[in-house]
């Protein structure tokens, strides 16, 4: 592989760029692998980069229905934090972020981790409560989470309304300040570069139609829209896609599939330097480096599998913003779209070994995996070349949901993203 | 004048109106009815900004939505700027203060077009390839610059003053676009009587009729038909015409979204008037005429100022009467283009030449041409352009190389074709196909109660397209329900204008694929050879394509260049075009103003606010508010000069001491109603309800299928088969839910009725010692003796004369009363009660009081101290779940293993070493404080408080296995030190609980 840095650029700057190589393979589908993993998102992508680095196991395939990223990683707002309630999320979320610091280096490609800090703002009694409680929490697991008054949540992002005559005037706000933003494409793309450069096979345009278990119900591989492919270790990583791939293997999961919609202002000079999230008032808004107002609220109502969007959505999202916000409502409303995220009871994501020998699941993120990607995969590369979960995600198992040890951030919180 | 560039005789406006305004601080002529960028152009102004990534100099492209260069910042007020306006679409209006973007310290000298300079470098994505050395700079460094140099406009900084307006309506058909095709499919549905909205983004209608000034239409210009054809459908009652007016969403069930532009171009709009006006339409029949975009030619250099789209050129002088340079080159592979060159020659301006990259031209063109002394090259490319802030001249090759001239221009205009304009019709999700013939994508098959007609579906011959428009006018209206025959005839229409001719990707004259700079995207400067790039670095997926290069991503959402680029790739993975693929179109179709969606919900109408019957006694009384959900509720109630703390304690005093009056109507209220209703409230809380005498009350508790406690309340019977059931503040709409979403599927067959009650009764407690007293004098056809209505108890009888329900409970652990009377009556009660409760020496209490009252004696609060994680024997109340019934919501749930397994976290009380102490709600509590971090956290503090009758302070937690810990000593780590608490029970006041009998 080729490295970047700012000489390759400016050598190739000199001939035109014509010296680059292509960032992945496209591979035609070998007969086998030794493990197959269903979905090229980050987290997909991200686990097939960890086998092959971290256990050496390079015959692996990712297999993408569409095109790489093109799921959620390619669609989210790009919340990064890990200022989460429990200690089990507090420590999978936190081993993502300190994955995040650095794995620009890691990959050789610029993810464009942005720490500009993460404010989620307490609008009543309950929610300042709830934060503190969060505070605390995260002080004594070693996240970093402080309290800022109304007048420092002001200072650190100019443009919020505190005004106490608010329809629900701020009350304060929990920052995290290592919390942040990165580019999604980017992670998708570097990880993409990365794992295709250490022999991994990227096979997009290859929808995943079945999984094929042997007589003792082992995973065989996959059927695919262009043929069988053999593996005897499986990973599903296929997000709001999740329930229809297991079902292939008879595994029914508890997840429900929502449309999340987000939008995006036309691009300004930068007027807001952090990440802003309200519960209460339901919206969450940052700047994307081209400028563009970031804007996204919680899913829709009901279950779907629909990617369109409803302009009444975006409209109670957009009251919020502009309810924080005033001085953003003579901007517009450039781009919007939606993704489907699965949802689990706890609101907590499953990692975890399956019923299936061979079939492993990484799913369940909801409305906040991105964050988690580098994290994610990293442990889920481990639970499946050891065969058993790594100590971080082994809380995140799915037969949590038989044994009532949820991991309810929901129920803590509420918050989402 | 109004601009030198202003062509005595042509165009439609009226010279004499003449509007000023400012452009960069230069104070500028216009006049009514141009646009911002026709006004410039009337002044000889083409440049008007600078490029997104390489600042380099751009003029105006467009006349239309489009337009990716001229972006510019309208203001009328400090507080009113709008920043990335179109100039194209913007009318000017007098004492407009227009200024140019992303430039500094000028517009004509930008230091940031040092940019150009590195525009090697700056390849598409290079920032994916750099600036990650060293780890910290990117957020120090590298991000703060890249951001101030991207980003356009400047964000508005002040709060607007405007206002915006919404409206629903329902119609039978809906026609989007006001051209030919439009006019005449609206025309022929209002005739059947069928209600008709018809909308169009320009001031006037006509559409494409605004440049065709050939097009001829029942023996008048196409334009003064249109106008003629407008005022008809206007003056007709079941029509409405929206002008101004983009239709920018279509959604499910033919909801189609528009916004008008209601008072943006008036010099001093009433206060009134909204600015803009949001439609949101459901139709029964959507007709889509919304045209076709014509896109430019990628070809090198070929952003500088004075190039432009030849139907721009042709807008500009047939309507705005507006010439676009003295010297005007022709570039095209596109019919259209000639007939606006010969539209300029015929006003008397020179075009030196038109260049044709196709090689079989029309012969009637050419002679036409020949005729005006107009020199055509066929089968030429233009390689090249000089001029810095504005065109001066164009190279000039022979297709595929040879020797080159250079011909002098001050404008260029071209033509690589239309581009039907296919957004809604996508966004109604049905889908686009692929025309191997005419090469352009045509929409297939519809997939929602809605058809294409005129130039965005492809239909090209005057005579189709008439006989199209009224068919399909006709047919909607039929189809809508409007039988009778239309009796419409479409009108006699010729036209010369031929829309032949397309060329996608790269023009000849791209020029060597790596060095020179072809624009696709204008505005993110997206080169040909960016496209080849992505594609050379594996970017496969017209998506990834997108993305890598940013191609599309712009403003103007690639209405000029997504099908260059697409073609471009196409080009380069040697793939026909619709095998790559288009991108999705999603809402909406020219950027939206955020007011406009979110109108009136700002301020106070951002969420309704719900006040108790009772309030505006509170405000008399001095209440400080808490928002609890969408309720205001009183949170104490000060005194002249008390802080919050003092109030609380001396609401908290008096309420133990004497009485205190508390308004609790934002309690959820459910009737449940019905011969089964025991039955039904056996499913839905742990306890029992069968044995539960009429008149008596209990307390219940109710889980999620997951076991976890979900709320609580206490619910009395008033008959044999009905219940008043009572929910926390924010459960009441989800407990009804959760009750109907039962009742519905999976209890079906109980004979049972839910009502949700919670604002028909207002609730006052009086609770206290006093409490008896105060309501005595009040209460008629009830004995309120302890005996007749013990505590739990609930009697009907009058209250002030009032109907009420009287309920003997408590949530302080005092003697208490709950006052159930209609809303309407609860204020006049409430001052009836309080009057006398004042007398005998009560107060009035907030819900920080009433927290600190419960808390006192250990009763919880479903949502602070339970959390969802919280099951019935964490919290105490294993005592609240029927051992014996064979069923309940959650009953499965509750058993799972680990919820019956030992070490589960449980409330306790926790009194602090140092009694002054008030711990911090939600603190952490360890067994070892001196453990390093990473701790092990084994509870947290839920409940808090001062508590003047304990004379202390007093706290609840959960806490692992806590009912074991009574009287240990655990440690609650805070920043700055450790605070030692000792676990007890919850109830730290009347320990035997003598008080609540009086
Ligand atoms: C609008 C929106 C905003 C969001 N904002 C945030 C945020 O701010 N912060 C945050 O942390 N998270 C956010 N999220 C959530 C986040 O995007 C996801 O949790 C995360 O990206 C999931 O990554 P993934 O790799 O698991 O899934 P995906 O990226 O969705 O990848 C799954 C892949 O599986 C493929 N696939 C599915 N079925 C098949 C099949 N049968 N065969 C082959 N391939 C298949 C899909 O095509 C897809 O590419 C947001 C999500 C959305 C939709």
């Amino acid at each position: 592989m080729r490295k970047y840095s700012i000489f390759a650029v400016a050598r190739e700057a000199m001939r035109g760029h014509r010296g680059w190589d292509k960032q992945w393979r496209s591979p035609e589908p070998k007969k086998s692998y030794d493990v197959i993993i269903v979905g090229a998102g980050g987290h997909g992508l991200g686990t097939a980069y960890y086998l092959a680095k971290e256990h050496g196991i390079t015959n692996v395939a990712v297999i993408e229905k569409g095109w790489l990223g093109g799921g959620n990683t390619g669609r989210n707002t790009t919340i990064i934090r890990s200022n989460y309630l429990y200690d089990e999320s507090a420590a999978l979320y936190d081993h993502a972020v300190k994955l995040w610091d650095g794995l620009s280096q890691d990959l050789n490609y610029n993810v464009m981790y942005s720490p500009r800090g993460v404010m989620m703002l307490a609008h009543n009694v309950h929610d300042v409560q709830v934060f503190k409680r969060h505070i605390h929490a995260n002080r004594l697991n070693g996240v970093d989470n402080e309290w800022l008054t109304p007048g420092e949540a002001k200072d650190y992002c100019p443009p919020l309304n505190i005004s106490k005559t608010a329809r629900y005037p701020v009350m304060g706000a929990a920052l995290q300040r290592r919390g942040g933003t990165a580019r999604h494409d980017a992670v998708a793309w570097g990880y993409a570069r990365a794992a295709s450069d250490l022999g991994v096979d990227i096979i997009q345009n290859c929808e995943v139609t079945g999984v094929r278990r042997g007589v003792n119900g082992a995973v065989e591989g996959v059927e695919t829209s262009r043929g069988f492919i053999g593996a005897r270790k499986v990973g599903v990583v296929a997000a709001g896609n999740t329930t229809t791939i297991m079902d292939m293997a008879g595994v029914r999961m508890p997840l429900e599939s929502y449309p999340l919609q987000a939008l995006v202002s036309e691009p300004v000079k930068p007027i807001f330097p952090c990440v802003v999230m309200s519960n209460t008032v339901h919206a969450y808004i940052s700047q994307s480096d081209k400028g563009e107002l970031v804007i996204g609220a919680g899913t829709d109502q009901y279950t779907s599998y629909s990617q369109t969007g409803g302009l009444h959505i975006l409209s109670h999202t957009l009251d919020a913003i502009c309810e924080m916000f005033p001085i953003f409502t003579r901007m517009r409303m450039l781009r919007s779209w939606g993704g489907i995220v699965d949802v689990t009871p706890d609101r907590s994501p499953i990692l975890s070994k399956t019923p299936v020998p061979g079939l492993f699941v990484n799913c369940g993120w909801g409305t906040g995996g991105f964050k988690a990607t580098p994290g994610s995969a990293h442990v889920f590369a481990h639970t499946i070349a050891r065969d058993e979960p790594h100590a971080i995600n082994a809380p995140f198992s799915l037969d949590r949901f038989r044994s009532g040890r949820l991991i309810d951030e929901a129920a803590a919180a509420a918050v989402a993203h | 004048m109004s601009g030198t560039n202003r062509i005595a005789g042509k165009g439609r406006l009226v010279p004499a109106r003449t509007v000023s305004f400012t452009f960069d601080g230069r104070r500028l002529t216009g006049v009514e009815g141009d646009t911002l960028a026709s006004a410039l152009i009337a002044n000889g102004i083409h440049l008007t900004g600078r490029s997104f990534k390489y600042h380099r100099p751009r003029g105006i492209l467009s006349a239309g939505p489009e337009e990716p260069n001229a972006l510019i910042d309208i203001s009328r007020s400090s507080n009113t700027h709008t920043p990335n306006v179109r100039a194209t679409v913007q009318e000017v209006f007098e004492g407009m203060t227009a200024q140019s973007q992303n430039r500094w310290p000028s517009l004509s000298f930008d230091v940031g077009a040092v940019n150009n300079l590195f525009s090697p470098i700056f390849a598409a994505g290079f920032y994916y390839k750099t600036f990650m050395w060293p780890k910290a700079a990117w957020k120090h460094f590298y991000e703060p610059n890249i951001r101030a140099a991207a980003g356009l406009g400047v964000s508005p900084k002040e709060p607007d003053p405007d206002r915006y307006a919404n409206r629903f309506i329902h119609c039978d058909v809906l026609v989007v676009g006001g051209g030919i095709a439009g006019l005449i499919a609206a025309r022929a549905a209002a005739e059947t009587g069928a209600s008709v909205v018809v909308c169009d983004e320009q001031p006037e209608l006509g559409g494409a009729l605004h440049h065709e000034i050939d097009t001829r239409i029942d023996g008048q210009e196409g334009f003064v038909w249109a106008q003629e054809i407008g005022s008809e459908l206007a003056g007709m009652d079941n029509v409405r015409v929206l002008t101004r007016t983009t239709a920018f969403a279509y959604q499910a069930q033919n909801m189609v979204d528009l916004v008008e532009r209601v008072s943006e171009h008036f010099a001093n709009p009433d206060k009134l008037v909204p600015r803009e006006r949001l439609w949101q339409v459901r139709a029964r029949r959507v007709i889509v005429a919304t045209g076709a975009i014509e896109r430019h030619m990628v070809f090198a250099q070929n952003d500088r100022p004075g190039i432009m789209l030849a139907s721009a050129a042709r807008t500009y002088l047939n309507h705005y009467g507006v010439a676009v340079g003295s010297n005007v080159a022709v570039y095209t592979a596109n019919d259209s283009a000639y007939r606006a060159a010969f539209d300029l020659k015929q006003a008397g301006i020179a075009v030196p030449v038109i260049v044709d990259a196709r090689s079989d031209v029309d012969a009637g063109l050419l002679a036409e041409a020949e005729a005006l002394g107009i020199q055509v090259l066929t089968d030429h490319a233009v390689v090249d352009t000089k001029g810095g802030l504005r065109l001066k001249s164009v190279r000039i090759e022979r297709v595929g190389g040879g020797k080159s001239r250079t011909v002098e221009a001050d404008a260029l205009i071209m033509s690589a074709g239309w581009t039907p304009t296919l957004h809604l019709y996508s966004q109604s999700r049905a889908k686009v196909v692929w025309d191997e013939e005419s090469a352009r994508f045509l929409p297939g098959k519809a997939v929602q109660e809605m058809v294409t007609i005129g130039a965005c579906n492809g239909t090209d011959a005057l005579d189709a397209l008439l006989e199209e428009a009224a068919n399909a006018g006709m047919e909607a209206a039929r189809l809508a329900g409007f039988a009778g025959a239309s009796g419409y005839r479409a009108p006699d229409a010729e036209s010369l204008t031929s829309r032949r001719g397309a060329l996608m990707g790269a023009a000849p004259g791209a020029g060597p694929e790596t060095t020179v700079k072809a624009f696709v995207d204008y505005q993110n400067d997206v080169t040909a050879k960016d496209i080849r790039l992505a594609v050379r670095e594996g970017m496969h997926s017209i998506e990834h394509v997108k993305r890598f290069t940013t191609n599309g991503m712009a403003t103007d959402q690639g209405k000029t260049s997504n099908i260059h680029g697409l073609a471009i790739a196409a080009d380069m993975l040697d793939k026909p075009i619709p095998q790559v693929g288009l991108t999705t179109f999603r809402l909406p179709y020219t950027p939206v103003t955020f007011g406009a969606i979110v109108n009136h919900g700002r301020d106070r109408l951002f969420d309704p606010t719900r006040k108790t019957a009772i309030h505006k006694s509170h405000e008399a009384l001095g209440a400080v508010f808490e928002d609890v959900g969408q309720w205001k509720r009183p949170w104490y109630y000060p005194k002249a000069g008390e802080t919050m703390h003092a109030a609380v304690d001396r609401e908290c005093r008096t309420v133990r001491e004497t009485a205190g009056l508390f308004d609790a109507s934002t309690l959820g209220k459910i009737e449940v109603v019905g011969p089964d209703a025991a039955k039904f409230l056996d499913l839905i809380y742990t306890n029992g309800w069968q044995k539960l005498a009429p008149g008596r009350c209990k307390y219940g508790i109710m889980l999620r299928e997951d076991g976890f406690i979900y709320d609580d309340g206490v619910v009395g019977r008033i008959a044999e088969d009905r219940f008043h059931v009572t929910t926390t503040t924010g459960g009441a709409p989800r407990v009804l839910h959760h009750m109907e979403d039962y009742l519905q599927t999976e209890f079906p067959d109980l004979r049972v009725w839910l009502t949700s009650t919670t604002d028909q009764w207002s609730v006052i407690a009086v609770q206290g010692p006093k409490a008896r007293e105060i309501i005595a004098p009040f209460v008629e056809g009830i004995d309120i003796s302890n005996e007749a209505i013990p505590h739990m108890s609930v009697r009907e009888g009058t209250v002030c004369g009032a109907p009420a329900r009287l309920f003997r409970m408590s949530f302080t652990g005092e003697l208490g009363f709950e006052v159930n009377v209609p809303a309407d009556y609860g204020r006049a009660v409430w001052d009836a009660l309080w009057a006398r409760a004042q007398d005998l020496g009560a107060c009035t209490y907030g819900t920080e009081t009433m927290h600190v009252l419960r808390a006192e004696k250990g009763y919880i609060i479903v949502g602070q101290d339970t959390d969802g994680t919280v099951t019935a024997d964490d919290a105490g109340l294993s005592w609240a779940v029927a051992k014996s019934k064979p069923d309940f919501v959650g009953i499965r749930g509750m058993k799972r293993p680990d919820l019956v397994a030992s070490g589960r976290k449980q409330l306790v009380g926790l009194l602090t070493a140092d009694p002054k102490q008030v711990l911090e709600e939600g603190a952490q509590i360890v067994a070892d404080p001196n453990q390093p971090v990473p701790m092990k956290m084994i509870g947290h503090v839920t409940s808090s408080y001062w508590s003047e009758n304990c004379g202390r302070s007093i706290a609840m937690a959960v806490v692992a296995d806590g009912r074991a810990l009574m009287g240990k000593t655990l440690y609650v780590p805070m920043p700055h030190e450790v605070i030692k608490v000792e676990v007890t029970d919850t109830v730290f006041f009347d320990k035997e609980g003598d008080r609540i009998n009086g």
